[in-house]
């Protein structure tokens, strides 16, 4: 018994470019069901979020729906608005017309990626809700705002009286999906539509949040559409899934089958770079076997980072902010040390605290360097660090703010070498060459600017740069967040090859759990500035000791759908996220 | 962003590679303003209106000092191709009609009617008056003049004292326009280093020259212009004026500037790029001059275009209220002193001329920093696309 609420048919959105059409949607056909799950899968550029972007024809400029049908089926809702033959085109409506107007938010409805920049900073979050119901409805204010009260109250906004006079700055990143998702289903959608709506929050709110929208869905029996990159939230809601690669369906069915036996080769390497993702790297096990990680090369001892916030008037009033508040880690040489922790947790902040890029506030970094000596490096002002800095290099997060698009690649890679002066000109591109060899780039990208490859290339080249001084220990900061899936792995392999090579010791840290498991030795988990636990990777992974690592990683969605429902998650709330 | 990451899609190293992946900034930039038609138009105005500056004395068929008592407030002449007259004969060539002046008898009121019988021929290189070009190079020939030298035309009309609106407006070009460069360009000497030192020192340095900034910002900008020019002394040399004229202006227009770059500076300081230059070891001075300053530059030339036409803007104000330049010196705001009486309304409208130079140059100006500003980040297109 189907029930197609929201069909598209053969939809295809074009964007014109200079050298000529790009078909960001290419030929896609979809169904959605009342009270069912279709997700809609794929790594960035698939053309997942344009589909559902022109559904609602927001598709943004110049981008235009080409063909294909977006049929909505208002008689096959759970409400049975509409007769048997009341079916709408949606593609067929003007863009800016008052029909399309009239669907947007009343039968289809849709959450974004990030909750911030889709709410208004200027209006109380009430007063956002009540708009969206008033668009649709001719209720009363005061009545309008009851319903905001009760809907805050449904997506589990603690004390949503209050709540409701709030603006969208006093929320947090979760209350503030949830306050979205309120919105959303405000006027009682047929379809909703979850543009990852999870992606920028943390594993344990998304966890929430998908238990949120699972639970409406059950009430309400909307039907709905849920774009994600996440394999693990996959498994976890689908009730059908399309998998998107260059804007066309390559596999689309129920989430068992596609898991267990994929068809197409795409979804196959898809799944196959997830699971790998799942389990420590077999490579990195062989290369502990045969050479065990030596003596100390770094150790922090009681790290703490005070930011002050405002000096207060003649400086004699100080707010201080306490980013990491007493951190103390051992790295070995040859050895990958993980530092895993959610967003705020202080971890980026003690990345660069052991790199010297912030001043420490008080303990000591002791690193041991190539001639045995050891120094104290929380004592160093920025132009004795130099020294150091050969020795402890940094691959950064982002690949495109890391990497200056006004240099071509052989100057970013070479100006380490050329600041310690020990190649001659010729030497230096020689050297520069190698280093693209190894990372695994053409020479030809020499003389190329940055703006000449992708995600991943770039993120090879600010490898090349890190390695170029022969380091010792290489501090990853989310080295491959901004990445794909099947990059990752791709990226991690070619850190654990120069690990092999090189010698080196990786400190990586990362909020990802899946990543750290393939790639580090040893965990350190970070929560509010402080290191609540470490040890062996499969020790914490299997066992974990502390009370927040259990709810940390019982909210990891696994990427196994027979798996659903089975874990028990964790909450963990030490005086946190409580009232707003 | 959406190139998928095998390395497959790279060409070899001996294959051809597409020239926008090793084009410099500036290539993009030129790539991203081309597109910006309205701001190509501006750059090729302001290009020409620079080139006339340039070559005033060359361009302008008669000196501008030279005064005609019979062709007072003279009426603008159209060039014509075809003539056929009583004295001249028939044919074909550049001219002008003649105009006669006739005195009403009642009114006394002079006006001037065409006179059918004669014309008055030009000539592209001839010979006119003899000049010095820059004041250096003596040179006899014009782009074009009278064919013989006794006669006079006026494109533009004449005013007061019979002086071709049209060579004046040319030679104005020079000063307005320079007068502009030369202020812009003391703005930014002194914009970039206190902007510089106070992104770059931050802390109590940077809270007293951003106060100070505040401070130069708050002062009404008339009266201060209007206080220092008067009290300039009057038996300075023109010369002498207009360098005192253009660091008047400067110094009320650098404050954007040193905000502009302050601005910049905090924003870039922050950048991974910048640290990823600190931790490969490079010097301060290294990082700001070889990591930092590229980045700057574009934004700081777009804020430079769109300073020049305040510049022109505020020297024109001043010259014609009386207190900027004076004559014998030509420039917009001087030849606009003439249209300030309502006899001028009515009797000679063509000395509105130079306030549609004042428009055309400005505008020119705007739409051309508009779209250096638009190209200035070329990488945020480059990423998306």
């Amino acid at each position: 018994m189907t029930k197609p609420v929201l069909e598209i048919q053969n939809l295809v959105t074009e964007f014109p470019t200079r050298n000529g059409i790009f078909r960001a949607v290419d030929d896609v056909s979809l169904t959605v069901e009342a009270g069912r799950t279709l997700c809609v899968v794929g790594e960035s550029g698939s053309g997942k979020s344009v589909t559902a972007r022109s559904v609602l024809q927001i598709v943004d400029n110049p981008g235009r729906i080409a063909q294909g049908k977006i049929l909505l089926h208002r008689h096959h809702t759970a409400r049975r608005q509409g007769n048997e033959d009341d079916i709408v085109d949606l593609a067929a409506l003007p863009p800016r017309g008052p029909e399309i107007r009239a669907i947007r938010g009343r039968d289809v409805a849709m959450i974004f990626q990030e909750p911030m920049s889709a709410l208004s900073p200027v209006h109380t979050i009430g007063n956002q809700i009540v708009e969206a119901i008033r668009l649709h409805e001719t209720i009363s204010k005061k009545d309008a705002m009851d319903r905001a009260v009760e809907l805050l109250r449904q997506v589990e906004i603690p004390t949503p009286e209050k709540a409701v006079k709030r603006y969208t700055f006093e929320y947090s990143g979760g209350m503030r999906q949830r306050a979205m998702i309120a919105m959303a289903i405000a006027c009682n959608p047929s379809v909703l539509i979850a543009d990852e709506p999870t992606t920028a929050l943390d594993v344990t709110i998304q966890a929430e949040i998908i238990d949120l929208l699972r639970r409406l869905q059950q009430e309400t029996g909307m039907a709905m559409m849920f774009i994600t990159h996440d394999m693990g939230v996959v498994a976890e809601i689908a009730d059908e899934v399309a998998v998107m690669y260059r804007g066309k369906v390559v596999e689309r069915g129920a989430p068992l089958p596609i898991f267990e036996t994929p068809k197409e080769a795409y979804t196959q390497r898809l799944l196959g770079a997830v699971k790998q993702l799942d389990e420590p790297s077999p490579r990195r096990l062989a290369m502990r076997a045969a050479s065990p990680p030596g003596a100390t090369a770094l150790k922090v001892e009681g790290l703490a980072k005070h930011f002050y916030l405002s000096a207060g008037a003649l400086g004699l009033r100080k707010e201080t902010f306490v980013a990491v508040d007493s951190a103390s880690l051992e790295l070995r040489e040859g050895e990958n040390l993980g530092i895993v922790g959610e967003s705020g947790s202080g971890k980026t902040t003690l990345g660069r605290c052991i790199q010297g890029v912030h001043e420490t506030t008080r303990g000591a970094i002791r690193f041991t360097g190539r001639n045995g000596q050891t120094t104290d490096l929380a004592k160093l002002k920025e132009h004795e660090l130099r020294a150091a800095w050969r020795e402890i290099r940094m691959v950064f997060q982002d690949p495109f703010s890391s990497l200056n698009p006004r240099m071509t690649v052989g100057q970013i890679i070479g100006e380490p070498l050329l600041l310690l002066r020990t190649h001659s000109k010729q030497g230096l591109r020689k050297r520069v060459n190698e280093l693209l060899d190894v990372v695994g780039l053409p020479q030809s990208a020499y003389d190329r600017y940055p703006h000449a490859f992708s995600g991943g290339q770039r993120q090879r080249i600010g490898i090349a740069r890190a390695i170029a001084p022969e380091p010792r220990v290489i501090i990853a900061d989310e080295a491959t967040s901004a990445l794909d899936v099947s990059l990752r792995i791709q990226i991690l392999d070619l850190l654990l090859d120069l690990q092999e090579r090189m010698g080196l010791s990786f400190l990586f840290i990362s909020h990802d759990i899946a990543v750290i498991r393939y790639f580090c030795d040893r965990i350190a988990v970070m929560h509010r500035g402080k290191i609540v636990e470490t040890g062996d990777t499969e020790a914490v992974c299997s066992n974990p000791a502390h009370p927040y690592t259990r709810s940390l990683l019982s909210a990891v969605p696994v990427p196994d759908p027979r798996q659903r429902g089975k874990q028990v998650r964790i909450r963990y709330r030490a005086d946190t996220e409580s009232a707003a | 962003m959406t190139a998928p990451d095998t390395n497959s899609s790279l060409p070899e190293a001996t294959g051809h590679i597409p020239e926008v992946e090793q084009s410099s900034q500036w290539k993009l930039m030129w790539w991203a303003f081309r597109r910006h038609r309205v701001a190509v138009l501006g750059g090729v105005i302001v290009l020409t209106l620079y080139f006339v500056a340039a070559f005033a004395e060359f361009l302008a068929p008669f000196a501008p000092q030279s005064t005609s008592s019979q062709n007072v407030y003279h009426p603008p002449q159209m060039p014509r191709l075809f003539y056929d007259t009583a004295e001249d004969g028939s044919g074909f060539g550049l001219h002008v009609r003649a105009f006669t002046r006739e005195r009403d008898p009642f009114t006394l009121q002079t006006t001037y009617v065409p006179n059918p019988d004669r014309v008055i021929f030009i000539s592209f290189f001839a010979k006119g008056t003899p000049y010095r070009l820059w004041g250096l190079i003596p040179m006899e020939r014009r782009l074009f003049t009278a064919t013989n030298p006794e006669d006079r035309f006026y494109l533009f009309g004449a005013d007061r004292l019979g002086r071709d609106m049209y060579s004046r407006v040319i030679f104005g070009t020079r000063v307005s326009m320079t007068i502009g460069l030369v202020g812009v360009a003391l703005s930014l000497i002194l914009g970039v280093t206190l902007g510089g030192i106070s992104g770059y020192l931050g802390g109590v340095t940077d809270a007293v020259i951003q106060r100070f900034v505040e401070l130069v910002l708050a002062l009404p900008t008339i009266p201060i212009w209007l206080g220092l020019s008067a009290a300039l002394p009057q038996d300075w040399s023109p010369l002498t004026r207009y360098f005192a004229i253009t660091a008047i202006l400067s110094l009320v227009g650098w404050t954007e500037l040193a905000r502009v770059v302050r601005g910049r500076f905090l924003a870039l300081r922050s950048e991974d790029f910048v640290i990823a230059a600190r931790l490969d070891g490079a010097t301060r001075r290294r990082v700001i001059l070889r990591h930092m300053a590229p980045s700057m530059a574009s934004h700081i030339i777009a804020s430079v275009t769109l300073a020049i036409p305040l510049m022109i803007i505020a020297e024109t104000s001043l010259s014609f209220l009386g207190l900027g330049l004076q004559p014998p010196m030509v420039s917009w705001g001087v030849l606009l002193r003439e249209a300030q009486n309502v006899q001028s309304i009515s009797q000679a409208p063509w000395l509105f001329i130079p306030g549609a130079a004042v428009v055309v140059a400005v505008l020119a100006l705007n739409f051309l920093g508009d779209g250096i500003r638009d190209a200035a980040d070329p990488y945020s297109e480059v990423q998306t696309s």
